[in-house]
C-alpha cells in the first residue's frame, strides 16, 4: 500500500472476500457458468472490446505494466499488482457481495425489496442510466490513447494504464448489465457503446466532456481530478439504486474510482510543488524559461476541466432525475445517511439564477432540483483538493492561492449556459468576456507551451522537469521500480 | 395562463367558480420574417433550408422554457407562416429541407410545460392549428411541387419526429446517438397529438406490431432499426450527411414542375381593421354579437372584374380578390377560433355581384397550370378545410344581394345548415332580387374535403343521383325553391317568418351544450371514406381530447400534470 505524507494513503480496500473465478474466460464473481446463454453473449462481445482496446486504447506499444487486478471483491482480492500485458488484463465482471435483507432505501418504492430483476416500468429509464454511465467509460481511454508517449516518468505512465484498463472494466460492468438484464436491446445497447468514439464527428460519445481531446498531461491530472470525480458522483448515486444488480456493480466500481481520484490529486499536487519550487528559486511567476507551468496556467486548466466537469451533472432543474428518484432508480449521494423521509415530497431548496444580470436565489422543489443536490456534493469534495494544493503553495512560502470558479464560469449547461460569469462570480457582458477569456482559460498558446514541456521520460525514477517525483511508489514498491515495460519500437 | 386554469382543478371544488384564467393575450397569426424568433430560412436557388433554433425564452405566454428545440404556438406560428410564403413569394424553390439549429437535436417536440400550465381548450386548439400546419407541409410535397425533406441532425422526439413525419423524406443522422420516438404514452399518458400514431402506419406503413414497441417505446430508434422499419428514410453519418441533403434535396427538385423563372408575389401585412367587435379586411367584415354569442361574417363580391391575364394576376398579387379574400377568411378564422372561445355560432353571408365572383371563379379554373392561380387554389381548399374542422356551429344566410356562386357558395356548403329567403325583404327593399346561388364546375372537386370528396359529393353521400341532379344545373341562378328542390338549402323561408325562425334557430343552438355539439358536428360533417387527414382530426384528435380531461393526465395526479415534478403519474387502472 502506498502511503504518501502529503496526500494520505491510497485508498484502501474494506469488506468481505468473495472469490472470483478466474479459470473462466471472463473472470467474474457472477457465477456465469451456471448462465450459458448469458455467458455465450458476452464471450460474442469480448473479441469486440479486445478490437476496440487494440485499436483505441493506449497507443505506447507495452511489453507488460504493473497492474492491480481484482482477483475478489473483498479486501484483500481486488488489489493484486503483476506485472501483466495490457491486452491480457482480466477484464471481467465483479460485483459487491449481495445484501440478501438490501431495501429500496427512497422514492415512492421505499421500503420495498431490492429488484434482482429490472421492472419492466423502468426498463427504458434503467437501460439509458446505464447506457450513458457506460459510454463515458470507454470514452476517457479513447480521449487518453496517445499520452503515452509524452509521459513524465514510468510511474505516472503506469498510472495511466492503471486508469485506463479500469476505465475498460467498467465497460464491462455496464456491459454486463445490458446483457444479463436487458435482453436484445441490452445487446444492441453495448454494441453500440463500441461504436460511438470520442471526438468522431460521425458519432461522438453522448456528453460534451466526453469529446473534448486530452491534450497533455496537465490535463490528464485535471480529468481524473474533476471529471473521474464527476464518474465517482454518479456512481455514488447508482450504488443507491432500488435495482439491485446495477447497486453492487456501482459499490465495486467506486473502490476503482478513488484510485483515478488518487492520480488527479497527487498528479496536480505534484505539478503544484514543482511550479513552486521553481518560483521560489527563481522569485517569479513566469517560470517558463525554467520548464515548469506557471501557476497561472494550472489556474486556467483548473478552471477548464472543473466547468466542463460542473456541465456533466446536466442541468440544475431536471424531471429525468427527479423521476429516477421517485421511482427508487437513482438515489442521492449518500441516500441512506441522510435524515429526511426520503421521498422529497413537497421539500424545496434554494438555487441560483440569473436575473437582469444578478445571480439571485429562488427556492425550487427539492425534487426538481436533484442534480445540483448532487453536483453541491461534488463541489464540496472539489474544494478538498484544492485546499490540499494550496497547502502546498503555503508550505514553499508563497502567497498565491488556487480556486475553484464560480459554479456559473464557462458553462454550457443549465442557468448559467445563457449567460458568461467571471471566476470571481460576476456576471459580464459578450464584450468583457471576449477580452477576458484568455485570461481564464487555457489559450492555444498556453496549451502549446504546455505541450512543449511535454518529453518522455521512460527511465525508471526520473521525472520530467515540470512535475515533482511522488514521495512512494505504488503497493510499497520504490518510486524508481519499473513500472512499464515498454516494447522496443517504443523506445526507438 | 396560470397553471390553475386548467380543467382538472375546477371539477374537484364543487360549487367553488373554476379558476379564471388572467386574462389571456390576444394570439396574432400575423407575422413576418424579420420577426421570426425561433427559425431561419435561406434560400438557395432552388433549395430552401428551414432551421429550427428555438429561442429558449420566447415562449408565447410566460411559465415555461422552449428547451432542446421544443414548442408552442408560436413556434408554429411562424412555421405557417414560412410554408406559406416558400408556396407564394419562392416559387423558383423546389425542395425545402427541414433542419435543426442544435448540434444532437433536432426537436423536442411539443413543450411539456406549456402543455401541463394549458387550460383544456388551448391545448386542443394548440393541436388543431398544428396539425393543420402539417398538413399544409404535405400539400405544399403534393400539390405544389415543394417537396420538404426533414433533415434530422438529431434526435427527434415526440412532436419533433411527427415534424419529420409531415415531410416526404425522412434522413436521419446516424451518430449512434440520435434517434426518433414517439415518448407522449410511456412518459405523459397522453398520445402524440400531431398525426404521429397515424402517419406512422398510414403514411410510411409500418406494420402495427411494430407501431406499438415504437410508441412505447420512449427512447425510440437509432438509424438503422429506424430505416429498417421505415420510421426514417435514409441514415447517414455525420460526415456525409450535408452531402447526401442536398443531393436528395436537389434530386426532389428535379421533380418538380413549379416555374424555375418566375418571380413570387409579397404576402404584404394584411389591411386589417379592429375596432371594437367588428374586424375589417378589404372583402371580408365579421362583427360579434357577445350577448348572443354569435359573429357574423359577410364575404364580399368583387367589385372590378378579374385581371386579363396571369400576368395581370400577378402583378395584382396579394391583392387579386380570390387570395385577399382566403387570407382574410384565413386570418379571421384563426382569431376567432383561438381568441373568441365563447363565440360559439359563426353566421356566414355573400354579398355582392354573383356574376364578377363567377368571373373569378371561371379565372381560376382557366389557368389553374399557372403557379400563382395553383397556389391560390389549393390556399382556399385548405382555408376551407380549416373552416371544416372549426369548433363551431355553422350556419350560412342566404338572402338578396347574395352571392353564394362558385368558390363562395363552398362556404355555404361548408356551414351546418343553409337559410335561404324566399323571395325579398318587403319591407326593406321590395325590388331586389330575390336570393339565388349558383354552382360552377369548381364545386365537383376543386375544393375536397379532408375527406377527398366535394363538399356537394359529402352532402349528398350515398345518393349520387342529387349530386348529378345539381351538376345538371351548373350555371343557373338558382331561387329558394330550385335549391330546395335540389337539396343544396336546409330551409327557404319567406320574410314573414325568415328572421324570427332565424332568431330561434341560433337561441336554440345557443342554449346547447358546446361540447356535444362540437362532437355531433364533426361526425355529420365528414362522411364517406377515411383518409389520413380524417383520421387526424377525427379519430387521433377525438381521442386525444378525450385523454387529455381525464384524471390520468391532466389530474392532479396526472401523468402530464406531474411531468417536471420529478415524480410519475399516478393511474387509475381501470380500461374504459
Amino acid at each position: 500500500m502506498s502511503t504518501d505524507a502529503r496526500t494520505g494513503p491510497a485508498p484502501s480496500p474494506t469488506g468481505p472476500l468473495s472469490t472470483i473465478d478466474y479459470n473462466e474466460r471472463i473472470p467474474n464473481n457472477v457465477d456465469l457458468a451456471a448462465d450459458r446463454r448469458l455467458q455465450r453473449a458476452l464471450e460474442g462481445w469480448q473479441p469486440k472490446f479486445l478490437d476496440w482496446w487494440k485499436q483505441l486504447g493506449p497507443s505506447l506499444p507495452t511489453k507488460d505494466v504493473y497492474l492491480r487486478t481484482a482477483i475478489a471483491v473483498g479486501r484483500d482480492g481486488w488489489a493484486h499488482f503483476a506485472h501483466v500485458p495490457m491486452e491480457e488484463y482480466r477484464w471481467g465482471i465483479f460485483l459487491a457481495d449481495r445484501d440478501p435483507d438490501r431495501k429500496i432505501a427512497f422514492g415512492k418504492h421505499k421500503g420495498e425489496p431490492a429488484w434482482q430483476e429490472v421492472p419492466g416500468e423502468y426498463r427504458a429509464e434503467l437501460q439509458r442510466l446505464i447506457v450513458v454511465q457506460g459510454d463515458t467509460e470507454p470514452a476517457s481511454v479513447e480521449q487518453q490513447r496517445i499520452l503515452g508517449s509524452t509521459a513524465p516518468s514510468l510511474y505516472d505512465l503506469r498510472n495511466l494504464f492503471q486508469v485506463n484498463v479500469e476505465e475498460g472494466r467498467h465497460l464491462w460492468a455496464m456491459v454486463y448489465l445490458l446483457h444479463a438484464y436487458f435482453g436484445r436491446e441490452g445487446r444492441e445497447e453495448a454494441e453500440q457503446l463500441l461504436k460511438r468514439n470520442s471526438g468522431d464527428p460521425d458519432s461522438p460519445r453522448i456528453l460534451g466532456a466526453f469529446n473534448e481531446e486530452t491534450t497533455d498531461w496537465l490535463q490528464f491530472f485535471m480529468f481524473t481530478y474533476f471529471t473521474d470525480r464527476d464518474g465517482k458522483y454518479q456512481l455514488g448515486t447508482l450504488k443507491e439504486s432500488g435495482f439491485d444488480p446495477l447497486a453492487r456493480t456501482c459499490e465495486f466500481m467506486l473502490k476503482e474510482e478513488a484510485h483515478h481520484m488518487f492520480v488527479g490529486t497527487t498528479g496536480v499536487q505534484r505539478v503544484v510543488e514543482r511550479t513552486a519550487e521553481l518560483m521560489k528559486e527563481h522569485d517569479t511567476e513566469d517560470i517558463w524559461q525554467y520548464g515548469g507551468i506557471p501557476l497561472p496556467v494550472i489556474q486556467k486548466y483548473l478552471n477548464f476541466q472543473y466547468s466542463v466537469s460542473m456541465d456533466l451533472f446536466g442541468s440544475e432543474r431536471s424531471t429525468n432525475a427527479g423521476n429516477y428518484y421517485s421511482s427508487g432508480l437513482k438515489g442521492r449521494w449518500q441516500e441512506t445517511r441522510r435524515k429526511d423521509d426520503h421521498e422529497l415530497l413537497g421539500a424545496e431548496r434554494t438555487m441560483n439564477v440569473v436575473e437582469d444580470g444578478l445571480i439571485v436565489q429562488k427556492s425550487v422543489p427539492l425534487l426538481s432540483a436533484l442534480n445540483l443536490d448532487l453536483r453541491d456534493e461534488y463541489v464540496a469534495d472539489c474544494a478538498n483538493g484544492v485546499r490540499r494544493w494550496n497547502q502546498a503553495l503555503e508550505d514553499a512560502g508563497l502567497e498565491q492561492r488556487l480556486f475553484l470558479p464560480h459554479e456559473g464560469f464557462h458553462r454550457a449547461v443549465g442557468v448559467y449556459a445563457d449567460h458568461h460569469v467571471s471566476p470571481e462570480g460576476e456576471v459580464v457582458d459578450d464584450a468583457t468576456w471576449e477580452a477576458r477569456k484568455g485570461d481564464w482559460l487555457p489559450s492555444d498558446e498556453d496549451r502549446r507551451a504546455v505541450a512543449a514541456l511535454m518529453v518522455p521520460e521512460y527511465e525508471p525514477g526520473k521525472f520530467a522537469g515540470w512535475i515533482a517525483p511522488p514521495q512512494a511508489g505504488i503497493n510499497e514498491q520504490p518510486v524508481e521500480f519499473d513500472y512499464v515495460h515498454l516494447a522496443e519500437e517504443a523506445l526507438a | 395562463m396560470s397553471v390553475s386554469a386548467s380543467v382538472s382543478d375546477s371539477s374537484a371544488k364543487e360549487g367553488a367558480a373554476p379558476a379564471q384564467p388572467e386574462a389571456a393575450p390576444e394570439i396574432s397569426f400575423r407575422v413576418t420574417p424579420d420577426s421570426y424568433r425561433h427559425w431561419r430560412v435561406e434560400v438557395d436557388g432552388e433549395v430552401a433550408t428551414v432551421i429550427l433554433g428555438v429561442d429558449q425564452d420566447g415562449g408565447l405566454v410566460p411559465g415555461y422554457e422552449l428547451k432542446m428545440n421544443s414548442y408552442d404556438l408560436g413556434v408554429d406560428i411562424e412555421l405557417y407562416d414560412i410554408v406559406q410564403r416558400l408556396r407564394f413569394e419562392h416559387p423558383e424553390v423546389k425542395s425545402v429541407v427541414m433542419t435543426s439549429a442544435l448540434e444532437r437535436m433536432f426537436c423536442a417536440g411539443a413543450n411539456i410545460r406549456m402543455l401541463a400550465q394549458s387550460s383544456h381548450a388551448w391545448k386542443v386548439n394548440f393541436c388543431k392549428f398544428t396539425n393543420e400546419t402539417r398538413n399544409g407541409i404535405e400539400d405544399a410535397t403534393t400539390s405544389s411541387g415543394q417537396t420538404w425533406i426533414a433533415a434530422l441532425n438529431g434526435t427527434a422526439a415526440g412532436g419533433g419526429y411527427e415534424l419529420a413525419l409531415a415531410c416526404d423524406q425522412i434522413i436521419l443522422i446516424d451518430d449512434g446517438s440520435s434517434a426518433v420516438s414517439l415518448p407522449e404514452v410511456p412518459l405523459l399518458g397522453v398520445l402524440p397529438g400531431t398525426g404521429g400514431l397515424t402517419r406512422v402506419v398510414d403514411k410510411r406503413h409500418v406494420r402495427k406490431d411494430r407501431a406499438d414497441i415504437f410508441a412505447t417505446k420512449s427512447e425510440g430508434f437509432r438509424g438503422a432499426t429506424a430505416v429498417e422499419w421505415g420510421l426514417a428514410d435514409f441514415t447517414v453519418p455525420r460526415a456525409g450527411f450535408a452531402e447526401e441533403i442536398a443531393r436528395r434535396a436537389h434530386e426532389a427538385a428535379a421533380t418538380s414542375s413549379r416555374p424555375s423563372d418566375a418571380q413570387g408575389i409579397a404576402l404584404t401585412p394584411l389591411d386589417r381593421k379592429a375596432s371594437g367587435d367588428s374586424i375589417t379586411y378589404p372583402h371580408v367584415t365579421a362583427t360579434i354579437d357577445r350577448d348572443s354569442r354569435l359573429a357574423e361574417i359577410t364575404v364580399h363580391a368583387p367589385v372590378d372584374a378579374p385581371p386579363v391575364d396571369g400576368a395581370a394576376i400577378h402583378a395584382q398579387g396579394a391583392d387579386y380578390w380570390p387570395l385577399a379574400v382566403t387570407r382574410a377568411l384565413d386570418d379571421l378564422i384563426l382569431h376567432l377560433r383561438t381568441n373568441e372561445q365563447e363565440i360559439g355560432t359563426w353566421l356566414i353571408r355573400a354579398q355582392g355581384d354573383a356574376d364578377a365572383v363567377l368571373a373569378y371563379d371561371a379565372q381560376l379554373t382557366e389557368l389553374a397550370d399557372n403557379w400563382l392561380v395553383n397556389e391560390i387554389r389549393h390556399y382556399y381548399k385548405r382555408t376551407l378545410k380549416r373552416l371544416d374542422v372549426t369548433s363551431r356551429s355553422i350556419v350560412a344566410v342566404i338572402e338578396p344581394d347574395t352571392c353564394f356562386a362558385g368558390l363562395l357558395l363552398e362556404l355555404a356548403l361548408a356551414a351546418d345548415r343553409q337559410y335561404i329567403l324566399e323571395g325579398v325583404y318587403q319591407d326593406v327593399d321590395p325590388d331586389a332580387t330575390p336570393a339565388t346561388i349558383v354552382l360552377s364546375e369548381s364545386n365537383f372537386g376543386a375544393w375536397p374535403m379532408s375527406n377527398g370528396l366535394s363538399r356537394i359529393a359529402s352532402r349528398f353521400w350515398g345518393h349520387d343521383e342529387d349530386v348529378t341532379a345539381a351538376k345538371a344545373r351548373t350555371g343557373e341562378r338558382l331561387d329558394a325553391a330550385a335549391a330546395t328542390e335540389l337539396g343544396l338549402v336546409t330551409l327557404a323561408l319567406d320574410d314573414i317568418d325568415f328572421a324570427d325562425e332565424l332568431r330561434i334557430v341560433l337561441e336554440e343552438r345557443a342554449a346547447l351544450s358546446p361540447d356535444a355539439l362540437t362532437g355531433m358536428e364533426a361526425n355529420h360533417r365528414f362522411v364517406g371514406p377515411e383518409t389520413m387527414e380524417t383520421k387526424i382530426f377525427g379519430r387521433l384528435s377525438a381521442w386525444q381530447n378525450w385523454i387529455f380531461i381525464r384524471p390520468n393526465a391532466s389530474g392532479p395526479d396526472g401523468a402530464l400534470r406531474r411531468f417536471g415534478t420529478g415524480r410519475k403519474g399516478d393511474y387509475n387502472m381501470q380500461r374504459v
